[in-house]
């Protein structure tokens, strides 16, 4: 039972230096609080208002009804260049990122020739937002040859309807939101842990802990237990601002969402205290911590990039990032519900990785200096 | 004076050279990570995940299947055989695309009447979705052109991308990283720098020195600059040479942008420096500037994409100026004179910290 | 010289013993040893002092005794248990109050005494009555509520030592718990633990950089480099010598040239500085005369009794054979009569609302040796700080060399040296790129810094390891390249803050030596230091403490000063316990 009471002694002295020193709080609440309003509305793949040049050579009904079009819609935002020079300038200027070019014989060419008098061009530099663009600009083309035809009573080969599940408006935002939680809360949960117990060592005090009766099973715990609680509640505040803030649908439970984040806060915490274990000298552990988390959960997380497109050697890779598992796992659970075969293998990859990084903190942490 | 600037500069070469740490930090990590990075962080697909529920079973139905699995992007997983089906293989993420072809396909064809394709995305990834859509709409408005010969329609709009014709978006990713990892080492550097100082209490020996701050400053950023030039030049050699991205414009642009650029983060880096009082201070300021500078640069997602409010206040991160300088000067072949509206931003910034950093040197020292 | 204790108690009295411990540590360079095959034996129910210089292995003995450290080789039995097998068990029954006091800051007394509770098992029940034992025997009852950080390092001590009691242990460790604390609470510290040893029958092993206070503890160990130099009471050390240790007078010549040219009597194996006389230790036993020294006729020499100090200096230098003599620094003389150089009016430093440094009037004269004396905290950094332009002063007037070089061109700092505390340099630099770098700082270059090189590594003897990492050197050999760095452009005015602590009593000798040559030559020095009879070097010197300046004139006057019913103050020690109780009274 004394047991008990050092870890509780243990614990109460963690919050109590929580309340006392800030720093702690500010980076369990305040930084996804300010983190995720930052990129939640900073980072978007949605292009809209793209800037587009349109030359007319021969304006006619047919022109116009096109044009007309573009002006609707809401990824573009046409201006009208007199020649093909002064639209080219404009696009090597990025004042525009591309441009639609009707031909004199546009409507010539409706009529009797294969090859459209349609060209468009596009900056291909940033070949994502270009292939968007390309891709708005078939679905207006798709449309407006549609009302065309419907007008001589033909028909298409083939219509296309597609549907976009868990997302019909497209919002990069809902799923770039809920991986933005994992990426933030990976690195809280490296940060919170590697840095208190620098502190520990750094004060002195660590080397006091050892040699009272306490085991280093306790001071663990007593470390692991305060810093999980404020995770939490950084996660709490960060699906809360999702909901309401960004408003991203939730579709799974709740619960199956807290209780995975918890699974996965363990490893985050893990990996932390791992490192900080792992390397005794502390300013060679916050660089670690820094290292291993912050670009891999970005780069390496299917946070922003498909993982599935890499070569295999770097895929491979990827299975060492723990947000990995948690981004599909709340990516699902948000976007698409409790959907238990995607929930499952990712949640039982984290809880072994929560396994394996505690595993090491015990292995590894002896209450001894050397 | 210059003698006693480079004395000092040696001197931090040295200090930064010597130590297995940074050593650890600067020179192996940027490597492995330009290559894992730029073979991981791209927007093109490939092997996508697809499935066919074909209802129909015709020939003409067959033959569009056939046009997907003839596409070098999809990669077929399953045939579904039944409707309830579709639902789960999407939830649980066996395919990104199910192609649904209903019964009654082939005879609307052939009776003039469009054949109906049903296209359902997985939209969790709302960016991978609508990239699949196109490549799907690709392949089928190739099955419509077949399948109509004598039509008097017209086709797709003839598409050119210019400087990137064939759309990789690895041409754009790859030159971006360049500038995430210099910017990187580079604060690695100098914030660690003072901060090393105090900490093991040489910067009041220093400070008691005939330098003044300005000196101080020059001798601890020549370090920065040297290490970032050496580092960026690899980098791009790698970027060149392994990833096989043009480099259209010319390497004094490049190198030009990259001396502002290096000057901004070395004011910063030393500006976060002269405020700590340990190095795991100055860590923590240069990663709390590291993560927003590098998310909202441009370098995955456009800076156009941003809120007007955001778009403002990117003016302040010089990395936002160094990517486009590096795509411009990488893809685009730009010239110094296009691009100096991005150079003189990062040369203010730089001044202004560095200034900034000097007067703080001999504040904080409590 | 045998240094060995003849009487030897039974064996069941011991409560820790160690045979042939061995620890070694890896460095950049390789293996360094900290303990070297080191016998050390506890006895039951009385104060045992680990004696040693920093460096010494003392507090590397210390966590091997608690199970913190894992020995390379021998046996480290604590009350009966074997610590490499069961330390959990050792640290079940052992306290150990390790160097900063192991204390958390941001928690108030009464909150670090709850947690050390938990931690210790101390039942819920027992614990108000405990805790108002030690508080009452601390002093700290009126403090419970304030923050652990916020006391001051006296204060901090005795909770240190409240928390490794409470919970009454069989052996107390204690590592350095005097070190840089005032001389009014090492008193009372030592009090507090001789009373508990009396109450409770605890066994405590100190460990303590200071010589002095090894008269204090009723059996000693003396470690040097790792190794056990001896072993015994305190008194066993100096018997030896009995009839070797004079004080010598010599009127109308200085103190400081009297010293220099004892020492180079190849007849007198130690000369130091004690109040006005110059304490000796023959190298034979030959009683010395006015002539065999080659003193005036009017120098008289008395006996005095030895000290424990003088056994360890004797016994080191012994070991290390003949000494090269007397460290002459061959500085060119500095220009100028005997002005003031360095002085302040009503200087006054604050942060936040507490007064680091107040009301403080310096003068100090060209040539002279300067001493800033008090505890931790006492305000000597921050007066140190100011005068160098560091700090901008929170009120008041500074002036160093006639300026204030704070606002003084950068120029200016070129006539001063600065010697910072711990001895900073650039530890993965060589000790010849330190010197290096620091000269061409000063502005140095080509033959006149190749030929200031030569001569900082001649007349520091570090040739010998000039290409040697300096990081990896010895702490006497980093003291002397950091004031060799201080050197390179032959400064004015020296500062010097806390230069000897921790380096060993050889190398606080020779430093000496080195700032009587510097004095010599007219080169103003400003020393800080917590070591009270370093104080007898200094020419002048001004006690602070609390910010305050308590007493300001030569080491003579500041003792007739404190003088009280039973006459002046032995030693400087005693005049600052004097000075701090009477002000306490008076408050």
């Amino acid at each position: 039972m004394s047991d008990n009471r050092r870890v509780r002694g243990l614990v109460r002295k963690e919050f109590l230096q929580i309340l006392r020193d800030p720093s702690s709080i500010a980076i369990a609440f305040l930084m996804p609080v300010f983190l995720l309003l930052l990129f939640g509305y900073g980072l978007s793949l949605d292009a809209e208002h793209v800037p587009l040049a349109v030359v007319v050579e021969k304006p006619s009904a047919e022109t116009a009804r096109f044009t007309g079009m573009l002006q609707q819609s809401r990824y573009f935002s046409p201006k009208d260049f007199a020649s093909m020079r002064d639209a080219e300038l404009a696009l090597r200027t990025h004042e525009v990122d591309g441009i639609v070019h009707l031909r004199a014989s546009f409507a010539a060419d409706l009529k009797a020739q294969r090859e459209s008098g349609i060209q468009v061009i596009v900056n291909g530099v940033d070949a994502n937002t270009a292939r968007m663009v390309q891709g708005y600009l078939g679905s207006v083309w798709a449309l407006w040859l549609e009302q065309r035809l419907q007008a001589t009573g033909q028909a298409p080969v083939v219509s296309i309807d597609h549907r976009i599940w868990y997302n019909t408006a497209v919002s990069s935002r809902n799923y770039l939101v809920p991986g933005l939680i994992a990426v933030i809360m990976t690195l809280i949960g490296a940060l919170l842990t590697a840095l208190v117990m620098a502190r520990e060592w750094e004060r002195g005090t660590m080397e006091a802990l050892m040699v009272t009766p306490v085991s280093m099973r306790e001071v663990l715990l007593g470390k692991l237990i305060p810093y999980f609680v404020l995770g939490m509640g950084g996660m709490v505040l960060s699906v809360a601002m999702a909901l309401w803030l960004f408003h991203v649908p939730l579709r799974g439970s709740a619960v199956v969402l807290f209780a995975s984040a918890a699974i996965f806060l363990l490893a985050a915490l893990g990996m932390g205290l791992a490192i900080s274990i792992t390397a005794r000298n502390q300013f060679v552990a916050g660089l670690a911590a820094i290292i291993t988390t912050f670009l891999p959960a970005f780069m390496l997380s299917g946070f922003i990039f498909d993982i599935a497109s890499a070569p295999v050697a770097v895929q491979a890779v990827t299975y060492l990032v723990a947000a990995r598992y948690f981004i599909a796992i709340i990516q699902t659970i948000f976007l698409a519900g409790n959907i238990w075969p995607v929930i499952l293998p990712n949640a039982a990859a984290l809880l072994a990785m929560a396994g394996v990084f505690l595993g090491i903190v015990v292995a590894r942490s002896r209450k001894r200096l050397d | 004076m210059l003698r006693r600037i480079l004395a000092l500069a040696t001197k931090e070469f040295l200090a930064i050279l010597k130590d297995p740490r940074s050593r650890a930090v600067v020179i192996v990590p940027p490597i492995i990570q330009t290559l894992v990075f730029g073979y991981a962080a791209t927007f093109d697909l490939n092997h996508v995940a697809y499935a066919v529920y074909d209802a129909d079973r015709s020939a003409i139905s067959r033959e569009l299947v056939e046009r997907f699995r003839g596409s070098p992007v999809f990669l077929e997983n399953k045939m579904i055989a039944a409707a309830g089906d579709i639902a789960p293989t999407v939830d649980r993420r066996e395919a990104l695309l199910v192609v649904r072809l209903d019964p009654g396909f082939e005879r609307n064809i052939l009776a003039g009447r469009s054949g109906q394709v049903q296209l359902i995305i997985d939209g969790r990834n709302s960016n991978t979705a609508l990239i699949v859509l196109n490549y799907a709409r690709e392949v089928i408005n190739g099955f419509a052109m077949s399948r109509q010969p004598d039509q008097t329609l017209p086709g797709q709009p003839v598409v050119r991308a210019w400087f990137n014709p064939n759309l990789e978006s690895r041409w754009f990713i790859v030159p971006g990283i360049i500038g995430i990892l210099t910017l990187l080492v580079t604060m690695m550097v100098t914030a660690l720098s003072v901060a090393r100082e105090r900490e093991q209490g040489t910067f009041d020996q220093l400070l008691v020195t005939p330098l003044r701050p300005l000196d101080i400053l020059l001798g601890k950023s020549l370090p920065g600059l040297a290490i970032g030039f050496v580092e960026a030049t690899v980098m791009v050699l790698i970027v060149t040479l392994w990833f096989g991205v043009p480099l259209r414009g010319s390497p004094w642009t490049l190198y030009i942008g990259l001396a502002a650029f290096l000057s901004s983060a070395i004011g910063i880096g030393l500006m976060i420096s002269s405020l700590s009082v340990t190095m795991q201070q100055g860590l923590l300021g240069a990663f709390l500037f590291m993560v927003p500078a590098i998310l909202l640069s441009g370098f995955a997602t456009p800076v156009a994409n941003m809120p007007e409010w955001m778009q403002t206040l990117t003016l302040t991160n010089p990395l936002r100026y160094f990517m486009v300088i590096l795509r411009g000067v990488f893809v685009e072949g730009a010239s110094l004179r296009v691009l100096w509206p991005q150079i003189w931003p990062m040369l203010l910034i730089g001044s202004l910290t560095l200034v900034a950093a000097g007067r703080l040197f001999r504040r904080r020292l409590y | 010289m045998p240094l060995s204790d003849v009487a030897v108690p039974p064996a069941s009295d011991v409560v820790l013993s160690a045979q042939g411990l061995t620890r070694r540590f890896a460095t950049d360079t390789g293996l360094s040893t900290a303990l070297d095959a080191v016998d050390i034996e506890v006895r039951r129910g009385q104060v045992t002092g680990l004696i040693g210089p920093d460096g010494a292995g003392k507090t590397t003995f210390m966590r091997l005794a608690c199970g913190l450290l894992r020995a390379d080789a021998g046996t480290l039995t604590v009350l009966g248990m074997d610590v490499a097998t069961e330390p959990q068990s050792v640290q079940a029954e052992v306290r150990y109050m390790p160097q900063r006091f192991g204390l958390y800051e941001d928690l108030s007394v009464a909150e670090n005494l709850a947690l050390y509770a938990d931690l210790q098992g101390l039942s819920p029940a027992g614990r108000p009555a405990r805790y108002g034992e030690l508080m009452q025997m601390t002093g700290l009852a009126p403090f419970m509520a304030r923050l652990a950080g916020r006391l001051s390092g006296g204060m901090k001590q005795k909770l240190g030592v409240a928390c490794a009691l409470l919970k009454p242990p069989r052996l107390l460790l204690l590592d350095e718990p005097t070190v840089g604390v005032d001389p009014v609470s090492r008193r009372e510290l030592w009090a507090i633990v001789d009373r508990m040893v009396q109450d409770t029958g605890t066994t405590v092993l100190v460990s303590t950089a200071y010589l002095d206070e090894a008269e204090r503890c009723a059996e000693v160990i003396v470690l040097h480099e790792g190794r056990v130099i001896g072993t015994g009471k305190p008194g066993s050390f100096s018997a030896g010598l009995a009839g070797r240790t004079f004080l010598v007078a010599a009127p109308g010549v200085q103190r400081r040239a009297l010293a220099t040219s004892l020492q180079a009597s190849a007849k007198i194996l130690d000369a130091v500085i004690q109040g006005d006389q110059v304490r000796i230790i023959t190298a034979t036993a030959d009683i010395p005369t006015t002539a065999t020294l080659g003193l005036a006729a009017s120098s008289t020499i008395s006996p005095v009794a030895p000290r424990f100090e003088d056994g360890f200096v004797v016994h080191i230098k012994e070991s290390r054979g003949p000494h090269a003599g007397v460290v002459d620094l061959a500085m060119r003389p500095v220009a100028g009569g005997r002005e003031v150089v360095i002085r302040t009016e009503n200087l006054e430093r604050r942060f936040g609302d507490f007064h680091a440094v107040r009301e403080l009037d310096l003068a100090v004269r060209r040539g002279e040796v300067f001493g800033l004396l008090g505890a931790n905290g006492a305000g000597k950094s921050t007066t140190f700080r100011m005068l160098c332009g560091l700090l901008p002063p929170s009120g008041g007037h500074i002036e160093v060399a006639g300026v204030d070089l704070r606002t003084a061109p950068a120029e200016a700092r070129a006539r001063i040296g600065y010697m910072a505390q711990r001895f900073s340099l650039y530890g993965n630099l060589t000790v010849r790129e330190n010197l290096r770098f620091f000269a061409s700082a000063y502005g140095l270059s080509g033959a006149l810094r190749t030929e200031r090189i030569d001569w900082a590594l001649a007349q520091f003897e570090l040739a010998d390891h000039a290409e040697a990492g300096s990081e990896s050197l010895p702490l006497g050999f980093k003291q002397r390249l950091a004031m060799a760095a201080a050197l390179m452009h032959e400064p004015e005015i020296l500062f010097l803050d806390e230069p000897t602590s921790g380096v060993d009593p050889l190398a606080r000798r020779d430093f000496w030596q080195r700032i009587n040559a510097l004095a010599g030559a007219g080169v103003t020095v400003l020393v800080t230091t917590h070591f009270m009879e370093e104080a007898e070097y200094c020419d002048r010197l001004a006690i602070m403490a609390a910010g305050r300046v308590l007493a300001l004139g030569t080491p003579a006057e500041i003792k007739a000063q404190t003088a009280d019913e039973t006459g002046p103050a032995s030693s400087l020690e005693e005049a600052f316990i004097r000075l701090a109780t009477s002000g306490a009274e008076a408050a």
